[in-house]
Order: structure tokens, then sequence, then C-alpha cells
């Protein structure tokens, strides 16, 4: 039936088309939808105004993020508008038999890490969540994507999207990684490379030895940023990584369903001489530390280089620079390596998995935040919390002088109380730097790995952590 | 959920609000969110970019009394790239707006302003740098976007537009809401469910 070779877009397309609409559109069917309370609650409402039930609710399941406050979990919440979406959230889950991991539950969290911790994520699934950064579970071979709110309400009634198929990119990142060099760097590179809009009416498939190297929760970083290339989602091919990940968890499969449902996986894989429409290969070596100097994640230069000058990019590139450097207070042609930081975020659905803290808490601990810097770090679940709980990682972050909070997106996008105020410049392991994105229309974000950010905690501006933690050189010792 | 009105042609004066990327954060900051419906929105579009810290109007295009009743909105490449939010389109309708003319969309926005009947068509760089100026210059001139002949006229210059054929199929016939056909699937939905090995009930 398929003797022409498939790519894993290929695969799990035609496995959830359901028919051709007649805009030339598919009708895809979506076997996993998540929900939040910021995107959600028009949605609900739209389904009550058409009188229509949500057709499989088994298949949605839901959490609070955006807005929840990370500061306190005492209800009700300050902010009163928090308190109703929240209330809205928790009266359409209950009305409508939706699962739900409410705050204290224990599964609250960023909904992008709530999918794989739970093991709701899989390889050759269709997953949508009304939150861009859906891309994250690509990780696992899934075709996952962002959608809006009318599209949530089409998931609910029909549990299908309309949707046009887009073309395939296929990005190798062949080589060894140098010391210090991070999935955030990775990705970073990949988007300064391509362009904020290189990834426009394209999935990335990521491949090569560094991300067979990887591991799940580096994928999801790189994943996690698809969106921020222009593609709606990118993935990495499931691999025994990703079924050892998966095995165990709350829902995957358990006992001999597992492996067969293993070996269905791995049938997703692309198959070998499948068509690109395009291919990009880059080398690892190439990729440096790398950290964004100006309001969109494309502008961006390596930890050692300097901010560009409007007079080194082509004419038609030269507005937006300026435009860029004078919305973060930047000089072209100087380092960004030194410019003073007020506020230090580590944390979001990019950069806040357990290995994340794990590897910071390396090289923070016996270091103290610079007197000047507020630094907060934000597990990404519940989960992350109590495990980083567990092996005594709060206490390091808190002894380094960060502030320790609660689950959620915090100040990724700003929408509870955790925010810049006027100009604060952040060194931020989350996703966006665009302007007014951590909640101060003047405010400044520089986005990095979260071992920069825990340099440039320490040291008070944006700073090269091979140099400050040493990392890497335990590598060569 | 009968047939929207069809989006055929959208006629008015213009703002411009020129630059590549223009992100759905700059579009509708993320403190217009904090809402359970989509009422009131139009007064969110562009906030930040239309008002200083302490609320003085900065001057943007979109407040200049000669463009009021505006219904095109003329932009960048890659417009509404960035944050799902569905808020951006609808702040964008609400604000009175019928069409967007851009070099390219984001995806994600772009599929989320077909769904609410808001017609975003694509002009070469070189055409749409003219009309930009053009606009900019004369806050009465009139421009048309017209899906069938797939065409931007303004003031008698016509540009060659372009969009993806399924959203244009689906404006000029009022079929932009995709739901109605989409619940007229569900007997293949529930056979596509039950081969993907997903419990159905009937």
């Amino acid at each position: 039936m398929h003797d022409r070779p498939r790519s894993l877009l290929d695969k799990v397309w035609d496995a959830h088309a359901v028919r051709t609409l007649r805009s030339g559109q598919t009708q895809l069917f979506i076997d996993t939808h998540l929900v939040h309370e910021v995107t959600s609650p028009q949605a609900f409402a739209m389904l009550r105004d058409l009188g229509l039930e949500v057709l499989m609710p088994e298949r949605t399941f839901a959490t609070v993020d955006h807005i929840v406050p990370t500061h306190t979990r005492v209800e009700p919440f300050e902010d009163p508008m928090a308190a109703e979406m929240i209330a809205h959230l928790r009266r359409n889950v209950a009305e409508h038999g939706i699962t739900f991991f409410d705050v204290g539950s224990g599964k609250q969290g960023i909904v992008h890490m709530v999918g794989p911790e739970l093991g709701l994520t899989q390889p050759g699934t269709t997953i949508a969540c009304g939150d861009s950064h859906t891309s994250t579970h690509g990780a696992f071979g899934a075709i996952a994507f962002g959608i809006g709110t009318t599209q949530v309400r089409d998931v609910l009634a029909t549990q299908t999207l309309a949707l046009s198929k887009p073309k395939l990119r296929r990005i190798e990142v062949n080589g060894r990684l140098g010391p210090g060099v991070y999935a955030k760097d990775v990705i970073l590179h990949i988007i300064r490379t391509l362009g904020v809009k290189g990834g426009v009416g394209y999935a990335y498939e990521y491949a090569g030895d560094v991300f067979d190297r990887m591991t799940m929760e580096e994928r999801m970083t790189v994943c996690n940023m698809s969106i921020e290339g222009g593609a709606r989602f990118g993935y990495v091919q499931p691999d025994e990584t990703t079924i050892e990940y998966l095995r165990g968890r709350e829902y995957a499969p358990q006992g001999a369903a597992f492996d067969e449902a293993a070996e269905r996986w791995l049938s997703f894989r692309s198959d070998p001489g499948c068509r690109y429409d395009d291919v990009v290969e880059i080398r690892a070596e190439d990729v440096p530390p790398t950290v964004t100097w100006g309001v969109n994640p494309g502008q961006a230069v390596a930890i050692d280089e300097p901010v560009p000058r409007p007079e080194d990019v082509p004419e038609s590139e030269r507005a937006a620079v300026a435009e860029a450097l004078a919305h973060m207070k930047l000089e072209g042609g100087k380092p960004i390596a030194g410019t003073p930081i007020d506020v230090a975020f580590f944390g979001s659905c990019t950069n806040a998995r357990l290995s994340d803290f794990v590897e910071v808490a390396r090289y923070l601990a016996g270091r103290r935040v610079h007197p000047r810097v507020k630094a907060i770090a934000v597990p990404g679940s519940e989960r992350v919390k109590a495990e980083c709980e567990r092996l005594g990682i709060d206490r390091v972050f808190k002894a380094a002088g960060f502030e320790w909070r609660d689950a959620g997106c915090s100040m990724c996008l700003a929408m509870n109380p955790d925010r810049l105020v006027g100009d604060q410049l952040c060194a931020s392991s989350s996703n966006r730097n665009f302007k007014g994105r951590q909640g101060s229309p003047t405010g400044r974000t520089v986005l990095m790995s979260p071992v920069m950010v825990a340099a440039a905690a320490v040291t008070g501006e944006i700073s090269d952590a091979r140099e400050v933690f040493g990392v890497g050189r335990e590598v060569v010792a | 959920m009968s047939a929207f009105q069809p989006v055929v042609r959208v006629s008015g004066t213009a703002v411009a609000v020129p630059g590549d990327d223009i992100d759905t954060d700059r579009i509708v900051p993320a403190r217009f969110l904090k809402a359970v419906t989509f009422d009131g929105l139009g007064d969110a579009l562009f906030y930040d970019e239309r008002h200083a810290p302490d609320g003085g109007k900065k001057g943007h295009p979109l407040d200049d009394p000669a463009r009021a009743g505006a219904t095109v909105m003329v932009t960048g490449a890659n417009f509404g790239c960035g944050s799902s939010r569905e808020h951006a389109p609808q702040a964008i309708r609400r604000a009175g707006f019928r069409a967007v003319v851009g070099g390219s969309f984001a995806e994600i926005f772009f599929g989320n302003a077909t769904g609410i009947g808001l017609a975003c068509v694509r002009l070469e760089e070189g055409d749409l740098a003219d009309l930009t100026r053009r606009v900019q210059e004369d806050p009465t001139l009139v421009v048309t976007v017209d899906l069938e002949a797939m065409r931007v006229e303004a003031g008698g210059r016509g540009y060659a537009a372009s969009m993806p054929e399924s959203a244009r199929t689906a404006l000029v016939t009022g079929t932009y809401d995709p739901l109605a056909e989409l619940l007229e699937g569900l007997e293949d939905v529930k056979r596509t469910a039950a081969a993907l090995g997903h419990e159905v009930r009937r």
C-alpha cells in the first residue's frame, strides 16, 4: 500500500487523516488534546452556545499554568482575574468529564512538562493545545502543534482539526558539541542560522548524531523552540531513548502492551530515502554558547561575539536591527558579555526540567547571586519541584539567593505577578525575547541556556559560563 | 452554524503598521488575555506600541483620527509570529479591520485569522513597499482587497496578491469556520479513531 518511502510526518499524517475537506485541507484526528486556563474559556463558551458536547472527553487533559501564581498557592489568588479564569477551567472540566491536574495534585505544571512526565505524549500521535509551544512534544516523534481558541472548540467538538500538511525540512546536526554548549544553544543557533521566518510552511525533522545522543529532556528543549524559527512543529524520531523514557509512565501502556506499543512507535520512524523538501546540515562544532541581543529569538550572537551594528547587516534588515538595539539599549559593535542584568529567570517550558536543575545546581553550589540581581527559579511542574526538593537541589538555589517558586509559566510571559519592571534586563532561560514579553513594555529579555542564566545571576552581567564556572573543564581534566 | 458571510472583497481606508516579524505579544500584550471572552479586545490592539508607560498616546497610526474607520491593515513579513493567541486576530477584527495585507503570515496566526473571516493576503516585497508608502502618505486612499481576482487595488494601481487556495475558497464561499463540515464527518472520525486503537463510544 505504501511502497514509496515515507517520512514520520507522512506516516502520522496518513494514519490520522479522516478525510479531505472541500477547501482541500485535511480533517485530521487529534489523539491528545491539552488544555490550560488562558486559551480555553472562550472555546468552552462557544461549545455551550452551539449546544455541543465534548466528543471524546477522555482524550483531553487539562492543567493550570499560564496565570497561576508561583509565589503562593493560597487561594483565593490575589489577582481576581486569575481566580476567575481558573474557576472557569475547573467548572468546564467538571461539566465535561475532562481529566484535570489541578494545583496541589502533584501533577500540575506547565502543560508541556505534564504531558511527557505522565506519559501522555507518545510517538506517532497527534497532539494539539492552545499554546504555540506544543511543538515541545515533537521530541517524542509526535506531530504536536499550537492552535487558536476556535480550534480548541473544534477539537473539543469533533476531536479533529482542519489543517494543511506542511512541507518537511530535515535539519541534521552532526559532530560533537563543545564544552558548555547545551540543547538550548543548538536551537538558538538553528534559529539564528535559518531566521525566525525560515520555518514558515515547514515542519522540522531534527536528525543527526547530536540529536541521537540527546536525552528526551534535551530534545524537548530543541523541539519547544521550533515555533520560534517559524515552524509550527518539529520532531525527533523515536528511538530507544524515547522508549526508555516512557517505560513505566502513568499513561503509557503497561506490561506486554508497552512492548507492543514500543514496536509500533518505532515503525513511525522516517523510511530511508524518504522525500524532504529541504535539507540543512549544521556542524555541531560550529554551535557556540548563544545569547540573544534583540527582540526576536533569531537576533542572537555567540557569547564572545559583539552585538551587530546596523551597518553590518543587509540594508533590508538595518531598520529592524536599529529598532532592536534601541529597545535593548545596547550599542552595536560592543560585546554582549558584560551587559549588566537586573533579573535572572530560570524557568519555562523550554528549560525547567529536572535535568536543567541538576545541571545548574552543579555549578551554583557555593555561589551567591549578585546583590543587584533578583533571581527566581521556577520548576516547570510540581513533580520537578518535588524531585528537586528530594535531591536537595532547592537548598542549593535558596542558599545562592534564588527565590524558589511553585510550578507555572511565570515570567516567561508574565501573566501572573512575576514580571519585569520598567526597563529591567532579564537573563532568561525562556523562549521569547519579544518587546514587552516579560510584562513590562520597556523590559528587556536576553535568552540563554539555564547554566548561562546562573552565570549571569552570579556575576550580575551577561557572562560566559565556561569562564565563570569552568564549565566543560571537567571534561578535559 | 450555517454558512457565514462570504468574504469576497474588502474595501476601505487603510493603516500601515510596517515592519517584519511583528509578534502576537506585540499585537496583544499578554495581560489583555486575562479575560474569559474576546469582548473589548479591539482597544488592546498594539496597546504598548500606542501608549507610553504613563498611558499617554504615542501617536501611532492606529490613533490617527484621519484613519478612523479603516478596514485594511498593511504590514510586513512573518506577521503574527510567536504565541498562538487567537486574541491577536480577534483584536484586529474587533478594531474594525477586515483584511490584512502583508509580506507573509505566521501559520498559527493565519489559521486563526482565516477561521474568523479576517482575510490575510500577501504581496510581493516591492509592491508591499509601494502600497505601504502610499497608505502612509494618504489617509484617504481606498484599498480594495479582492479575493476573487486575487488582487489588491489602491488609487488606480493594482498589485497581484496571493493566499493559499484553501483559505481563499473558504473565505469567498463563507465556509471559513470549519466546524460544520468537521461535524459532518463524525462517522469517519469514529472510524479513524477505532483504526488508531482508541475506544469509541457509539
